[in-house]
This record gives C-alpha cells, structure tokens and sequence, in this order.
C-alpha cells in the first residue's frame, strides 16, 4: 500500500509519455485499485498458485512436491486420447456449425422478412437459458424410451438412436444442443457485422447486374470476415473448455466415450487428485492457448490485408 | 494537493475494506443465555433428513440446553469434495455424518477429528466396526445406521411363479435367468442412469473373492493383487457374460435407481444387484410389495465360495475445530444415537438395511423379509466386509468402468486392467507403500 502511494506521481515528473498517458487517462490511477485488488486476488494469485500445485500431490491438507509427475500421470491416463479427441471433435464441430448457421440466419434475419423481429428473439433465447437448464432438459428429452424426441419420431414410424447412450453417439449429441443453444450469439455479432456494411456496395452491384448469390459471395462474404473471426473464436474457444453442458447431459458417459479434457480434469478434482487435476488444467490452458494463438493470428492478419 | 491524496488513500482503503467485511463477517456467533447451538450435518438423499429430523427432535426433548441445526449436503463424489474442502478451511460442521472406510481414511482423520476413544458406545462395537472408524491413533467415529448387504435383490412372487430356487452358484443363477427370460420378464435389471449401481458385480462378488483368497485385501493394498487376475478378475467377467446373454432390461443404459427399484418390486424384472439400503425405498414407495423381495448374495462360482458381502454403516465424526461447550454438546449427541432413544429412531423411522453395527442397538421382531433373508449369512458367520473396508485403495473410475463392461463397450479382461491403473493414483494420494 505505502510503496504505492509513495510513487512520484505522474504530474509532478512529466515526460513526453507520460504527459500523453495523463492525457489519454481522465480518470486518477487510483481508480484502478479496486479492481487490481479483485484481480489480484481472485486471479493472478490462484492462477501462479496452480502452476506451483500442479506440480505437487495435494490433498488439501498438505502437499508434496513431486516435479512432472503429475502432468505425465495426466498424458498416461487412459482415457486421456480419447478425451482429447473428443475436445477437439466438439469444439470444431460446434464452432463450424455456428459460423455457417449464424451466417446463413444472420442474413436471412437482415433481409425483409416477415415476423423479423420475433425470428430474432427466437433465435436467442436459448443463449439466456442456464446451461445447465438446457442439459438437464436436453436429457429428458432425448431418453432413449420415454423421450419426446424418440416418441416424436415413433409416431412418424422412425426407430429414433439411443441420442445420449449409444457411446458412438453421444458427444455429437450433446454437440448438437450446443448448437442449438450457442447459435445465437454466432447470429447476433453476424447481424451486427452484415448491417454495418455500407449500401453503396450492394446498390454499385446491383447496377452492375449482380443477382443475390453474387451479393452475397462477393459482397457480405468478404466484408463480414471480422465477424467470422469473431464468431470463429469465441466459439472455438467455449468449444475447448466446454463443460457444463456435457456434464449435465452424460457426464462423460456412457464410459467414458463423451469425456473431454475439462470433464476429466472435474472428474480428477472430484475424486480428490487435486494436484493432478490442477496439472489437468495447466494442460487444458495450454492446449487452448496454442490453438487460439496461432488462429487469431491468421485471422487478424488476412483482416488487414484486405 | 497533498489532502486530496490522503482523501483518496482514504476512500481506497474504505473500498477495500468495504470488500472484506463480508468475509469477516462469516465467522463468529455464539450465545449467552446457556444454551449451546450446535450443527448437524448430512446427506440430502434418500430418507436421510426425516431421520436426522426425527432424531434432533428426540434428542433436544431429552437435552434443553442443546439445540441442534440440521445442514444437509449432497452424497456421492460431489459430497467427499465438500467434506474434504470444510474440514481444510475449518469450515466443517460440529457434528457430520459420511461414511466409513476408505472415504473416512481420505479425510485424514488423525489431523481433523477429535478422537473419541473415552466414550461410553465405543465397547459396544461389533469387532469388524472398530477398524473401520479408527487409525492407529484411535478411534474417531460413531456408527449411524445399520449395515447392508450389497447382494442380488429378486421377486419372490416371479421365483414362486416359475418355480424356480435361491441360486447359490453362478451356474444355478445363469439358469434361472434363462428361465426367467424365456417368460418374458428381464432376468437381471441394470441402471447405468446412476453410474454407481454398475459397480455391484465388483464390489458385491468381494465376499466370495475373500472366501477363495483370505489374504486377498491386505495384499491388494500392498500392490501384490490385482484385479486383472482370478479370483477378482471374475466379477468382471460375470457383468460381460451377463450383457452378452442378454439379461439386462431393454432400458439398462439410461435407467435410474428408481427405475430399478419399481422394476424389481412390480415384478418387471426379477433380479435386481444394489445394496440393501434399497430396503428404504420399497418401503416409501412399494410398502406392500415388501413381504414380495427378498435377498441373496451375488453367487460365485462354486456354492461353498458364495459369502454375502456387506458394507458396515457409515459413521458420525466430530472435527477439531468443534471447541469447547459445543465440543461437550456434541460428545452428547452422539452419545445419544447408540442410547435406547437414538436406537428407537434408527429402527422406526429407518429402515434398518441389516443387523446392527452396535450391540447397543437390536432389530425389531418384524422386520422386512429383505432382512429375515440375511440374517442365516450372519448367524453361520457366512459373510465378508465389502473391499472398502479391508482396503483404502478405491478407484475412483469403477463406475464408468462397470458401466463400459455392462454394456459391451470393453471387454472384462480391459476393464479390470484400466481399473487396476486407474487405482494407482489413488494409492500414491494416500502415499501407500509399493505404489
């Protein structure tokens, strides 16, 4: 506290950066304190203390360091491959599916339609239902025996899949609740960034005699691509650590047949494991890093280029 | 200038403090007016809160000056995270109820739990109770409930109607099932909704595992058995031959516990695999099904091996942040679930699942047939304490791994292999030697 505001502040030692800081900034550095404080100690501090039980047995009570032990533990879970491919099947599966259908209702929301507005709400509620809501829900039904889906099916004489126990089914399943429930907010930032695009285009085309395809390939593609890499993104980033909605569906189950990495690393802390399933998240944080990374980068530089 | 600094170190050590106050204010209570208040806690399932009801009530009639605050918790694995998160902040209730065995070994009870080798009930503990309420050190918890079996629950009206008999060996039970399947009905009911059911061809078969290799659960904690190979091996291969021959109802992969318990006492399905404690639910839901189900231990390969396996009661515990005035109110309390009034409650308003854990506590005259079925197992001294009780070391991935085998994901062979791996994590958290 005192070596903060013992500081010589700003005004009274001006150069040219900071006078240009000063000039940015209207609010006192002061002002940072409350949330530096918050992030400090709900963040920063748990996060480099998990680097440091990641490497230790912990039981809570006490703890052991036992190096890299843990995060070879981790690699040679057998379940581990598995779980890993499912995280990758899921986050990719999903976010395609959001930036093709967000994309493809995104445009059909911004055009004249009847009924534009209720589409549009429709569209998002299941962004604001509880995920968990959408899961426990989602898992009635689609029971195998007593579910509305299957029974819905029956009545048309289809013999519906086993959608949650069938273990070659299950994480496409669940992948398409996710869908179902994420697409919104794909639609929305796609609505967003096709409204911004300025008419004169689509008005210079039409003149020139394009048809609505070409409008659209030629036009909405190209100057929505910030909205993709959004969508793109986010959705992949949701994708690689999703768990809550896995967990109210199947558990990971049936097996392990729709485990992911994070529902592991839970099922670890669950059973008390805990400096491995820190090691678990260690591992999922780095995972999701070297997929972001390299994707933003692409995306944001063929941005520019443009 | 320099005010307007101190004014704002001010306003920013109020903020700060503005944001710890609420945490501060977790802590502290207490009362004067000579009584103490101290805090239950237990588990939201089943009948577990009209009992802990009933029992506070008997007991603050007996005791004025002690009120007792009932908490309640979720079981299962989200249950031992919280108990192990509470007793590592401090934040654990007086007195809590969890089981005994293994999970009570992994709440390191030497360095959380007021010992309570001085009491009164502690003589009246059956042999095989004792250690699993105890470290070296000494002994920390008090039984609450009554043992159970973990064995083959069945429809006596589906034998009666097909004239079939108590089987005592595996291929007396394959034969039953054919027969009970060429009639129509399930021969053997599986409830993978609730993953925890999977596990009873394991677990359940462990008393005839002992029956073949007495030394079986010592060597398994030293590393020196595995369930890859026989005698263990075979519940494994049990559960397999039992999906392959298709003894599982239609509905095995998504059926919950209840479901299970409604098809085995209307008569659905004839075999049913869970533990005892099922008992409680018959009686809330199917009271005049009751004199219709009885028991018997999972069979094992040759008749002279089949012992029913049986899970001691689980235990209330006192932690060492219960000081002082509570630290005596509580003694009481649990004092008073092994007196004649705690008793009472544990056979009225629960359903004993078996016999006693304590002498101080005897059965009814008329308990259910469940229970009259269990009772020759005891008295010719043909039972075993399930594996958690002689072994620390349980995995926590059995049920993902029985339901795999249940349901012909893997084989028995892969399935015993993955969960002998999946163990050795747990023995090196305990620090087990040989791991």
């Amino acid at each position: 506290m005192t070596s903060i505001a013992e500081r010589p502040r700003e005004k009274t030692a001006p150069s040219p950066r900071a006078k240009r800081k000063s000039m940015k900034s209207m609010y006192p550095t002061w002002f940072y304190i409350p949330s530096a404080v918050l992030y400090i100690v709900l963040f920063a501090v748990p996060t480099f203390a998990s680097f440091y039980f990641s490497l230790t047995r912990w039981t809570l009570f006490d703890s052991t360091f036992i190096g890299l032990d843990n995060f070879v533990t981790f690699f040679t879970e057998p379940m581990m491959f598995q779980s890993l491919i499912n995280t990758f099947i899921y986050a990719f599966l999903t976010s395609g599916a959001k930036v093709v259908l967000g994309l493809a209702l995104g445009v059909l929301l911004t055009g004249a339609i009847l009924g534009r507005g209720y589409l549009r709400s429709t569209i998002f509620f299941p962004v604001l239902v509880s995920t968990i809501g959408v899961g426990v829900t989602f898992k009635v039904l689609m029971d195998p025996f007593d579910g509305l889906i299957n029974k819905s099916l029956a009545a048309f004489g289809i013999d519906g899949p086993d959608w949650l126990t069938d273990p070659a089914l299950a994480i496409y399943s669940i992948a398409i609740v996710d869908i179902w429930k994420g697409v919104g907010i794909a639609t929305l930032i796609y609505i967003a960034g096709i409204v911004a695009i300025p008419q004169e285009y689509y008005e210079a085309a039409k003149v020139d005699g394009a048809g609505s395809w070409k409008n659209f390939w030629h036009i909405t593609l190209p100057l929505v691509r910030p909205a993709t890499a959004t969508v793109v993104l986010l959705s992949l980033i949701g994708g690689l650590r999703s768990f809550e909605l896995i967990w109210a569906m199947t558990r990971g189950g049936p097996g392990f047949s729709s485990d992911v990495i994070a529902s592991v690393v839970y099922k670890q802390y669950q059973a008390g494991f805990y400096g491995l399933s820190t090691a678990g998240t260690v591992v999922l944080f780095l995972v999701v890093a070297a997929i972001i990374i390299p994707i933003q980068y692409l995306l944001t530089r063929r941005q520019v280029e443009s | 200038m320099k005010s307007s600094s101190t004014r704002r170190v001010l306003l920013a050590s109020a903020g700060i403090v503005a944001l710890a106050v609420p945490l501060a204010a977790c802590s502290g209570g207490g009362s004067d007016d000579g009584t103490v208040e101290i805090s239950f806690l237990t588990q939201n399932t089943g009948t577990n809160v009209e009992v802990a009801e009933a029992l506070i009530e008997a007991f603050e009639a007996e005791h004025d000056d002690i009120t007792v605050r009932l908490e309640t918790q979720p079981a299962g694995t989200e249950g031992d995270n919280l108990i192990k998160t509470k007793l590592a902040t401090g934040e654990m209730e007086d007195v809590f109820y969890y089981n005994s065995g293994s999970l009570f070994q992994a709440m390191n009870p030497d360095q959380n739990l007021v010992p309570l080798d001085d009491e009164p009930w502690v003589d009246d503990l059956i042999d095989t109770m004792t250690p699993v309420v105890s470290t070296e050190n000494g002994i920390y918890g008090a039984p609450f409930g009554a043992t159970q079996a973990g064995a083959v629950v069945y429809n006596k009206k589906v034998y009666a109607d097909l004239g079939l008999e108590v089987p005592t060996s595996w291929d007396e039970f394959a034969a039953n099932n054919e027969a009970i399947k060429a009639a129509g009905i399930a021969p053997v009911i599986q409830t993978y909704g609730d993953t925890w059911t999977s596990q009873l061809f394991i677990l359940g078969d462990f008393g005839n595992v002992l029956a073949q290799d007495p030394d079986w659960a010592e060597e398994y904690t030293a590393a020196e058995r595995k369930y890859v190979d026989e005698p263990a091996l075979q519940g494994f291969t049990n559960q397999q031959t039992g999906f392959e021959a298709g003894w599982w109802n239609e509905d095995f992969a998504s059926a919950l516990y209840d479901d299970g318990a409604r098809m085995v006492a209307t008569g659905e399905g004839a075999h049913y695999p869970i533990l005892t404690g099922i008992v409680s639910t018959f009686q809330q839901n199917y009271p005049d099904e009751l004199e219709n189900i009885g028991v018997f231990p999972l069979p094992a390969q040759n008749a002279e091996d089949t012992k029913l396996t049986v899970w001691l009661p689980n235990a209330v515990y006192i932690p060492k942040t219960t000081e002082g005035d509570k630290l005596e109110a509580a003694k009481t309390f649990i004092e008073f679930l092994n007196s004649p009034g705690g008793c009472e409650i544990q056979t009225t308003v629960m359903v004993p699942s078996g016999p006693f854990a304590t002498s101080a506590c005897t059965l009814p005259d008329d308990v259910p047939g469940l229970l009259k079925d269990m009772q020759p197992y005891f008295d010719e001294g043909n039972t075993n304490p399930a594996l958690e009780f002689l072994s620390p070391i349980k995995g926590p991935n059995l049920e993902n791994i029985t339901v795999e085998v249940g349901s012909g994901i893997r084989s028995a062979e892969d399935g015993a292999a993955l969960y002998d791996e999946d163990v050795v994590k747990q023995a090196q958290q305990l620090g087990l030697e040989g791991w």
